[in-house]
């Protein structure tokens, strides 16, 4: 399923991984998953909590899921994946990555390199928890039929 | 009944339901129910062990259930239990505890952030775990190399100990594997070391050697060596070479696509009982400690991308005379495995190759001119005090002789044998022994084609005797 973005929102990750580098940024992508695609309608920062060695590692509390989860539903919308940048390396999900991911939630990694914002790409988890399904990222402007 | 809130990942496969009742008087009953409910939950939820994985948080209204008895926490009927995701991930990046461990190869310019992650990266193939591989195994470790194999069967022999620093005394009695990957993970926790509790045989050589950047020869025997070569050349993986005997080493990188392999070096093996194995002629401690360093640094220098490699160079090292000597090695274009037309494209019976009998009957090898040490016993209590028909020909070399013998023995070492058969009276019954049988064995093939046609082996040598008859005498 195509996974689509408004300007503005793929702007705001690729800056948020750069006021972030040499650490991983993290953040949530709000919005609604509908018949054939996702729809990314809003982008929120969230805090990493792995102070002890950020350039290597983000990882979102809990607490603060909960209560992103809770505004989201008032807005009326869901969470439906997060993003988190790649200092220095490759904008592909690592073994880390994939042995903490979640179904059905799509995952979107800038890569940052020298503190530039470069790829970013998008995947879901497999079924089997094997890998990570490439999802097409498509710009809203670029939607015919929007 | 307890009510379960369902994050959106997982409404997938509850049918979109973002909250269900569900039973149970525990956290632990009411997740199980739960995922009985709705089975494919179950993958996310618990790992192959049946363990919550752990980035599901489960809290109990506002506490995280960790917090208070975990599983085990009581649930009431009017309870709010929310599955909530830990969101985490990261790269291969070197941690900060990393950083503080690497940090006399971070400020080197020829290693930096850039080497030490190709280090993490790197997977090397490490077979044997004793006198290279103990070198080997725990200077990789300490680099940082992200993954090492090793290949091993043995179990630690205190006469390992002498040079195989990765054991240690309490050691001994345990498989080689398992002493070896505690050591590796006390210098190193973050190494990955799987380990092969097996022979490195032509039916498993592709398999074990396939998944590693690089191989590392860390053997004591020809077919071994010709087996790992093999396997380099059609992977395309280098192969870093070593070798030790008593004082001497050598060293190199068997390359195909950028020099030689072990073939253009040595096409032929050498007939069989030629070069004694450090069981049988002895090594210096220290020379697989140095040898096994060089390998080492090898590999480092492969995964790195820096300095000169020993490709197409064969190292010879003399412990004795302290030299280092370096011969030129080039790829033969007619070498039947990685020359112009090879004739070898696949593996080989190694054993067969290098002309090395192989064993039968519960493991050991059967002779016709054998005897044991029980017979050996009766044959000797049977004797006249006086001048007895048997000779008892011991053909080890004096230096073993001063640790140990059997009482009655005369000794003519091995290599001396044929110039001294006249000492021999071929009028008695002959039986030659030395340490475990080997050197005896070819003693009574030479001593009965020059017509000495009595002339019987001690099977299993001085070792038997110590193990059947006389437990006084020491084993060595």
């Amino acid at each position: 399923m195509p996974i689509i973005f408004e300007k503005p929102h793929l702007a705001e990750i690729q800056r948020h991984g750069e006021a972030a580098y040499p650490y991983e940024c993290c953040g949530f992508l709000l919005g609604r998953i509908q018949a054939n695609r996702r729809m990314v309608l809003q982008t929120r920062a969230a805090s990493n909590q792995r102070a002890d060695s950020p350039q290597n590692r983000y990882e979102i509390s809990p607490k603060d899921y909960l209560r992103l989860d809770r505004e989201a539903r008032e807005s009326g919308l869901d969470i439906i994946g997060f993003y988190h940048s790649h200092p220095d390396h490759p904008a592909r999900p690592s073994t880390f990555d994939l042995e903490n991911a979640w179904p059905g939630l799509v995952y979107v990694i800038v890569a940052v390199n020298h503190g530039k914002a470069g790829a970013i790409t998008a995947g879901v988890l497999s079924d089997d928890r094997s890998r990570f399904l490439p999802e097409e990222i498509v710009a809203a402007s670029d939607l015919k039929n929007f | 009944m307890p009510t379960v809130f369902i994050p959106s990942a997982l409404r997938a496969f509850t049918k979109g339901q973002s909250e269900a009742k569900i039973n149970g008087t525990t956290i632990g009953e009411v997740l199980g129910n739960f995922a009985e409910q709705f089975p494919q939950v179950r993958r996310h939820l618990y790992d192959d062990q049946g363990r919550l994985r752990n980035f599901v948080n489960v809290f109990l209204g506002d506490d995280d259930v960790r917090s208070l008895k975990k599983d085990a926490t009581p649930v009431n009927e009017s309870d709010v239990i929310s599955i909530v995701p830990a969101v985490a991930g990261g790269t291969p990046n070197l941690s900060n505890e990393e950083i503080s461990r690497y940090s006399r190869h971070l400020i080197l310019p020829e290693v930096g952030m850039a080497g030490q992650k190709k280090l993490k990266a790197a997977s090397v193939l490490i077979i044997g775990a004793g006198g290279l591989g103990s070198p080997l195994a725990m200077y990789l470790a300490a680099a940082g190399v992200g993954r090492l194999g090793l290949v091993d069967f043995d179990v630690v022999d205190a006469s390992n100990l002498q040079r195989q620093v990765i054991h240690n005394t309490r050691a001994v009695g345990r498989p080689k594997l398992a002493s070896a990957k505690e050591y590796i993970l006390s210098i190193n926790p973050h190494v990955q070391v799987d380990t092969y509790e097996t022979r490195f045989t032509s039916a498993n050589a592709f398999e074990i050697a396939a998944g590693y950047d690089i191989v590392i020869d860390g053997t004591d025997n020809f077919p071994t060596r010709y087996l790992v070569n093999d396997v380099c050349v059609l992977l395309g993986k280098p192969n870093v070479y070593g070798s030790i005997f008593r004082f001497d080493g050598q060293a190199s990188v068997f390359w195909a696509q950028k020099g030689p392999c072990y073939r253009c070096l040595y096409p032929e093996p050498p007939p069989p009982g030629l070069v004694p194995s450090c069981a049988e002629g002895g090594v210096l401690g220290v020379l697989p400690g140095i040898v096994g360093c060089i390998q080492a640094n090898e590999a480092i220098k492969i995964i790195l991308g820096k300095g000169d490699l020993l490709i197409g160079r064969l190292l010879l090292f003399d412990a004795l005379g302290m030299r280092f000597r370096d011969l030129k090695l080039r790829r033969d274009p007619k070498c039947p495995l990685c020359g112009e037309h090879p004739t070898i494209h696949e593996l080989v019976d190694y054993e067969q190759f290098c002309g090395v009998s192989v064993v039968e009957e519960d493991g050991r090898r059967v002779n016709p001119f054998d005897i044991t040490a029980k017979q050996l016993a009766g044959k000797l209590a049977g004797e006249p005090p006086a001048v007895g028909r048997l000779l008892l020909l011991d053909v080890r070399e004096p230096e073993e002789y001063q640790i140990c013998f059997i009482p009655g023995a005369t000794l003519i070492p091995l290599k001396q044998l044929p110039e001294r058969l006249t000492e021999i009276d071929g009028s008695r019954e002959i039986v030659a022994y030395c340490r475990t049988g080997k050197r005896s064995a070819q003693a009574v093939e030479l001593l009965r084609r020059a017509g000495y046609t009595s002339a019987k082996n001690l099977a299993g040598g001085i070792h038997a005797w110590a193990d059947e008859v006389d437990p006084r005498v020491p084993k060595y």
